[in-house]
């Protein structure tokens, strides 16, 4: 056998100088050429340990092979047994932390891009136009809630339908998918993608009712009275601020308001739509994890002529993706690290025009295992800025907890779940995604979805 | 199973109470059986539309419908007017908020400005039902923009009316009409204030020697509703609160109502801009084919 390519078949993209003029995705992914030479780099070793390396255990070298094999329709199959979301997740799991991590070709070269190739797999497969329905099984006669249509709930729901379990899916927002809709950029993951995996999901034979919110057009424990078992995947919803002077000054958002005009209100396209977003000359964005990154980036394409990310620690510390953070330099945003901001200024109309600032140095690691920044005294300053965005994190939502007597409750407002079963302390409510482990990624959202539907099913079997 | 189908939303009756108020049923049976004076929802009434909050004016359990009252001010409530009876709604998404704190307190006053009285229309009503001697306060800019006197009477004991310009009841504003009752000796017990900003101001700081408790319900710009976004914040004492999930209704005495009004002018300019290139196209079009193009929907 030939010694594989050491490279990964690279990704063609738009240049940064064009990209950041319009809000089209940035790579254009494979050429069926080019996924199938990517896939002929993978050695099918035995032991797979991309496979335990993905959350939801894709058969990552068997729909790999099918690629070589230039059966598509195979592949596609292959995937969507244990993943109802590829195009979604091909283009916004962090592989390099999951399957490709422990990829073995990592060892004379770089990982096979799986996420590239599950990718491919899906667009190629909506590219047919014909998306391939596997047969309805007989129904079980159960009814499960699912409470949420993003990454988990969609998860759960697409697993028990697939297994004959009516599934009602409820919905807060006018439009499915969660965080893919209002958090995640159109540049990033288009939202026609989101449409047409929920679509799929739906087509399974899950029901899907938006603009329902649970907790308050019903609470769990009435959803309860109609179904069998309930989950609960309501998110990380609610954002923190710094509770720093000036902060409610206008023109500045939290990530998840600015996000959220502009992804799922369209507010980039105002005034065709109606909803408006403040369109900065000097934006800051607070905070360095992926959000940081989409909010920085989408201020660039609202015009910015300088988007910041604002950060108190340094670069080592960045939790974003590497990707995220190359793309967004390759883009022109400028980074201000070890710098925590103070206060904020503003003019007679209440605007923000001005932020305070303190240089910050490395110190010891601190519980998290991180160098703790540490003030610099005497080195303030002040920055002109027009846009302030504060993304440094969500909490869960307090919604459905706080309507739902019997949930046990953590630390930091999230559900308690069993780990192995994702039960709540309550009686046929299960949950899983954000609103029980915290803020964590789509795919690991996904997992504690696939987690909950398998020990759903296992409870509500008849007899 | 019940058949759950995405709602209808369809509007079963459309009133003008005024030029530019207009009052909506709306069937709307999940958030009948479940609102509380002092809820809202969140209507979006087309694809390309903002998501903005409205309060329950009134509903009918057993119709399964409920009732918006809003003032045409901008492209989409103007847009939103057009609609007529058997239009739907895109998205009706509630009940949200939280209640009314409804018990017997004695004596209350509610004081409702413009379209503020729509929202105090269903709190007086819980309040006089809950036992309370009820007085109302409603004040318009003129008498075409007083609203719902009528069924205020009914469930008053009380029933003052002002106007800015003299044209109905007394001449002045809500404030005033309240200053006097307080000199007069009226004791009263807790009052409720909606309306503008400006408004509810004038009646907090009236209040606040008197130690009369004052409870607002604030109307700032929203998204979503649910506690997602964080654009309601608003500055309650020394605490910042999101009025969708902590309110809407708060303290008078502890809002900061001019941050309230600054952060309710963020957009103007988009606003203005978006009405006048909206009126713009009406002017174009002519007047049947929008009453077809809405009705389609």
């Amino acid at each position: 056998m030939a010694k594989p390519q050491k490279n990964q078949v690279a990704m063609r993209e738009q240049a940064p100088e064009k990209r950041t003029k319009n809000f089209n995705e940035v790579p254009y992914g494979y050429s069926t050429e080019e996924a199938m030479q990517e896939a002929a780099r993978c050695i099918q070793c035995k032991d797979a340990p991309c496979i335990k390396g993905c959350p939801v255990e894709i058969d990552i070298p068997g729909f790999i092979k099918a690629i070589k094999e230039e059966d598509f329709k195979k592949a596609i199959r292959i995937m969507k047994e244990k993943n109802v979301l590829p195009a979604i997740c091909g283009r916004v799991c962090p592989q390099e932390d999951q399957c490709q991590k422990v990829c073995k070709l990592a060892k004379i070269g770089e990982p096979s891009a799986i996420g590239r190739l599950e990718r491919f797999i899906a667009d190629w497969e909506a590219e047919q136009g014909e998306i391939e329905i596997p047969p309805k099984p007989p129904s079980t006669g159960k009814k499960v809630a699912v409470v949420g249509a993003g990454p988990a709930g969609l998860t759960v729901a697409g697993d028990l339908v697939k297994l004959g379990h009516e599934v009602v899916i409820f919905e807060a927002l006018h439009k499915p998918g969660g965080v893919l809709v209002y958090g995640i950029p159109e540049f990033r993951l288009p939202k026609s993608i989101v449409a047409r995996e929920v679509a799929y999901i739906e087509k399974l034979g899950a029901k899907l009712i938006t603009s329902f919110v649970v907790g308050k057009t019903k609470t769990v424990d009435e959803l309860l009275k109609e179904f069998d078992a309930v989950f609960i995947g309501t998110g990380a919803g609610l954002p923190k601020f710094m509770k720093i002077p000036g902060e409610n000054a206008l023109g500045i958002y939290s990530a998840n308001e600015y996000l959220t005009r502009s992804n799922l209100m369209k507010a980039y396209l105002f005034p065709q739509y109606d909803t408006p977003i403040a369109r900065g000359r000097s934006v800051a964005v607070i905070g360095a994890g992926n959000v940081s990154m989409d909010s920085a980036r989408t201020a660039l394409r609202l015009g910015a002529e300088k988007s910041m990310i604002i950060y108190r620690r340094s670069n080592e510390e960045m939790p974003a993706r590497i990707e995220e953070i190359e793309r967004a330099k390759e883009e022109g945003v400028e980074f201000h690290l070890l710098t925590l901001p103070l206060r904020y200024f503003t003019d007679e109309k209440g605007w923000v025009n001005e932020m305070e600032c303190l240089k910050m140095k490395l110190g010891e690691p601190d519980s998290s295992g991180r160098k703790r920044p540490l003030p610099i005294e005497g080195s303030n300053f002040r920055m002109p800025v027009d846009v302030v965005v504060v993304a440094i994190g969500q909490s869960p939502n307090p919604l459905v907890p706080n309507t739902t007597p019997g949930l046990d409750m953590g630390k930091w407002g999230n559900i308690i779940i069993d780990p192995l079963t994702a039960e709540t302390s309550k009686k046929m409510v299960f949950a899983g995604g954000d609103i029980a482990t915290g803020e964590a990624t789509v795919i690991q959202a996904m997992g504690t979805g696939r987690i909950a539907a398998r020990s759903i099913a296992d409870r509500i079997r008849p007899g | 199973m019940k058949n759950y189908g995405k709602p209808a939303n369809r509007i079963v009756y459309a009133k003008a109470l005024s030029n530019d108020v207009k009052l909506f049923e709306i069937a709307s049976p999940y958030i009948a059986q479940k609102a509380l004076p002092g809820q809202f929802v969140v209507i979006r009434h087309r694809e390309e539309g903002e998501r903005i909050p409205l309060t329950i004016a009134d509903l009918d359990r057993t119709k399964g419908t409920i009732t918006i009252i809003f003032q045409e001010v901008g492209k989409t409530t103007k847009d939103l007017g057009t609609l007529k009876e058997g239009a739907l709604l895109l998205d009706v998404l509630g009940p949200l908020g939280v209640p009314t704190e409804i018990e017997r307190f004695g004596t209350v006053v509610c004081i409702g400005g413009g379209v503020g009285a729509a929202v105090i229309y269903p709190i007086a009503k819980a309040l006089k039902s809950a036992g309370n001697r009820t007085i109302a306060i409603i004040g318009a800019r003129t008498k075409e923009l007083i609203i719902l006197e009528d069924k205020f009477r009914e469930i008053t004991d009380e029933l003052y009316l002002t106007t800015d310009d003299g044209s109905y009841g007394r001449k002045g504003f809500v404030s005033d009409e309240l200053k006097r009752l307080i000199e007069q000796g009226c004791k009263i017990d807790r009052s409720w204030a909606i309306g503008p900003a400006v408004m509810m101001k004038a009646v907090a700081n009236l209040t606040r020697p008197y130690g009369i408790r004052t409870i607002v319900s604030l109307n700032p710009i929203m998204i979503d509703g649910t506690g997602m976004c964080g654009g309601c914040r608003v500055q309650i004492g020394t605490e910042t609160k999101f009025a969708c999930v902590d309110g809407p209704e708060f303290d008078g005495h502890a809002v900061d109502f001019d941050l309230l009004m600054k952060r309710l002018s963020t957009y103007t300019r988009e606003e203005k801009c978006a009405l006048q290139s909206y009126e713009h196209e009406r002017r174009l079009e002519p007047a049947d084919k929008i009453k077809t193009s809405n009705s389609a929907l």
